[in-house]
């Protein structure tokens, strides 16, 4: 397999583990990031001097390089930033170190945006990045909280050490050892009212959050909708 | 320059200005210009507030009673004395506030791991929580690092974008809400910053022997770190007092550590997924570093993604023989710690994994006789004589 580009910038494409494609599409792609309307407030070109390298916690870890995004985003170069949006855009950790640029670059929220135009698109590589995300997914759009109490399980969560069995084993208990009465819940963070969720469900429609689902995960839109039409239709809302 | 000078300038508390344009804007002008134009409502801060200092010197005002907790998922969901020691301490100094039903998380743990959302939806969950306190006539508390710099994002977003306001003002009529910005957005750590002296007051349990370092949340500094609070008697104003100023208040040993700035490794999604890397980041970058060169006691923050990655990152490091073994907590959990609390039924040790022990009995706190208390309480609820541990079994 000849490699993308003579660019020494960019992996050939079996390093970077997804084949290539049409430049038209990439341009296709890479023009949705551009369009945001926040790419403007996230990119001024770029020193190339490394302070956002020197904070990134993905790139001690990673192959990674915020100093790049920046970079292929400020030069307009489509191959390299499709290849990012393949890869790379998944090893940042999302905590915006990076925003001390002195440039007043977000290399962060560039990665952002580029996230949601690889799931809006429902590309390979999101799919694969977020293999085992699901129930995250899941969780937060049909009951309001992110976090639930019962995913502490000790098989999930074999290096967390002996308490998270602990945990697992008393939870019910413990929970109703709570003194705050809106947590004595175990499989959502917090007591959220029917009425709410419903309300959520009506922000995931109308935005096209809910459709985003749809390109990622299937199964779980399906699940989604079927529960959610039936709260709507309790609480008396008409979509 | 002679050893005399240096101390001089070592000695003074300088004063940097930066120059406007580098400056990050006060957007209250134009939330109030946008309130005036019918375009949103604003809630305003009442009762008695305090004036913080921030970043860049604009003056945040932090209401003091009467807050809307908006909590956190992870809080609530794995480390539920964070949210319950926050409570205690309102209920101890005597402030009212509302633990509502009808608020969602922010949604924003789910954006940045997976971008399975977008900034119209993330921008209608934030504005319906607000319009949800705002009914209520009750200020919202932010609890959540990322949900606090989240929902600053989203306040920028929608004081500048037309488009976008316009378009989340239709979703929320649909709900039969409108479109509310708080004049202030307030994480429960600013909360206990302004009120750090009543803490300290009440504080029962001397803490000046406790060795701490913290970690300040990722969220909370660097995402519109504007109006993050930074004060000139905490770290000369060059890194921010939240945390930091309460534990200074209530007599503590705060000790400094060269990776203050690093982030705690959570990554969002790798804290499910790619584990390995939170845990190398946690240990490797963060509580090495401060064993090595500040040897504390006990880390506090005020992230729940933080207190995860960090204390829970450290089982697995034991088993390469590393330099671990720190408790991590809230700043919240050790205030309460500080004024009395007890360590089950308010600061909810026994769901955190890093032993904790040690820290309480160096804080004067006989964890046994309190955990035999605890189980006394779970008999009682296990055999059906009651069926929760309510704030007047906590106080007894
Ligand atoms: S947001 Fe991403 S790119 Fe920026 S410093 Fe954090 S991990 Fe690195
Ligand atoms: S800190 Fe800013 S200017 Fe410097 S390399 Fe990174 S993106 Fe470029």
């Amino acid at each position: 397999m000849p490699a993308t580009t003579l660019d020494p910038y960019m992996k050939r494409d079996h390093v970077a583990g997804h084949m290539d494609v049409e430049r038209e599409e990439k341009e296709r792609l890479i023009g949705q990031v551009m369009a945001d309307s926040r790419f403007g407030d996230y990119l001024y070109g770029c020193y190339e001097c490394g302070i956002c390298v020197a904070a990134c916690p993905s790139a001690r870890f990673y192959d990674f390089s915020p100093r790049r995004i920046a970079q292929a985003a400020a030069r307009r170069d489509i191959d390299l930033m499709f290849q990012q949006m393949q890869e790379d855009i998944w090893e940042c950790s999302q905590c915006f170190s990076c925003l001390r640029c002195p440039r007043g670059n977000n290399p962060g929220g560039v990665i952002t945006i580029m996230r949601e135009v690889a799931v809006k698109e429902g590309l390979h590589s999101a799919k694969d990045a977020l293999a085992g995300y699901s129930r995250i997914i899941y969780k937060i759009m049909s009951t309001g909280t992110q976090v639930s109490p019962d995913m502490l399980q000790p098989d999930a969560f074999p290096d967390w050490g002996p308490e998270v069995k602990d945990v697992s084993e008393n939870l019910d208990l413990w929970r109703r050892m709570l003194p705050p009465e809106t947590m004595h819940t175990t499989t959502t963070g917090w007591k959220v009212a029917d009425r709410t969720l419903v309300e959520l469900y009506v922000i995931w429609l109308e935005t096209g959050a809910l459709d985003m689902i749809a390109q990622v995960d299937q199964g779980i839109h399906m699940i989604l909708e079927e529960i959610m039409e039936e709260k709507l239709e309790e609480e008396g809302i008409e979509i | 320059m002679s050893d005399g000078a240096v101390s001089v300038i070592l000695g003074k508390k300088e004063k940097f200005e930066r120059a406007p344009d580098r400056r990050s804007e006060d957007f209250h002008e134009r939330l109030f210009e946008l309130e005036a134009e019918g375009e949103l409502v604003v809630q305003r801060i009442t009762g008695d507030f305090v004036e913080v200092p921030t970043k860049y010197g604009v003056i945040k005002k932090i209401q003091k009673a009467n807050l809307w907790h908006h909590k956190s998922c992870g809080q609530c969901g794995h480390i539920p004395g964070y949210s319950t020691s926050i409570f205690w301490l309102m209920r101890k100094l005597g402030y009212d506030y509302i633990d509502p039903e009808d608020q969602t998380s922010c949604t924003a743990w789910n954006y940045y791991a997976s971008a399975t959302s977008n900034q119209a939806a993330q921008a209608a969950v934030a504005v319906r929580n607000f319009a949800a306190a705002y009914e209520t006539g009750n200020f919202p508390l932010i609890h959540c690092g990322t949900s606090y710099g989240h929902y600053k994002e989203v306040r920028a977003e929608l004081l500048h974008d037309g488009a976008l306001r316009q378009q989340v003002t239709k979703v929320l009529h649909r709900l039969g809400k409108q479109l509310v910005l708080p004049e202030e957005i307030i994480h429960y750590s600013e909360w206990l910053y302004a009120v750090r002296d009543e803490i300290s007051a009440r504080a029962v349990r001397d803490v000046s022997g406790i060795a701490v370092t913290v970690h300040p949340a990722c969220h909370y500094y660097k995402l519109v770190e504007g109006d993050a609070i930074f004060d000139p008697d905490v770290y000369h104003g060059q890194r921010t007092a939240a945390v930091s100023g309460l534990v200074l208040a209530l007599g503590a040993d705060l000790r400094s550590y060269s990776t203050f700035f690093d982030c705690c490794g959570f990554g969002f999604r790798h804290i499910l997924v790619q584990r390995d890397f939170t845990r190398s980041f946690a240990t490797l970058r963060k509580i090495e570093v401060m064993k090595e060169e500040a040897d504390p006691d006990v880390v506090l923050t005020h992230d729940t993604g933080c207190v995860t990655a960090l204390d829970k990152s450290q089982f697995a490091a034991q088993a390469h023989e590393r330099n671990v073994g720190v408790p991590v907590m809230s700043e919240a959990q050790f205030a309460a710690l500080a004024m009395g609390a007890h360590p089950f039924k308010v600061a909810q040790l026994h769901w955190h994994s890093t032993n904790y022990r040690p820290l309480l009995e160096k804080m004067g706190i006989d964890w046994e006789a309190a955990w035999a208390e605890f189980q006394e309480d779970a008999k009682r609820l296990k055999s059906g004589g009651q069926e929760f541990l309510t704030w007047a079994d906590v106080d007894a």
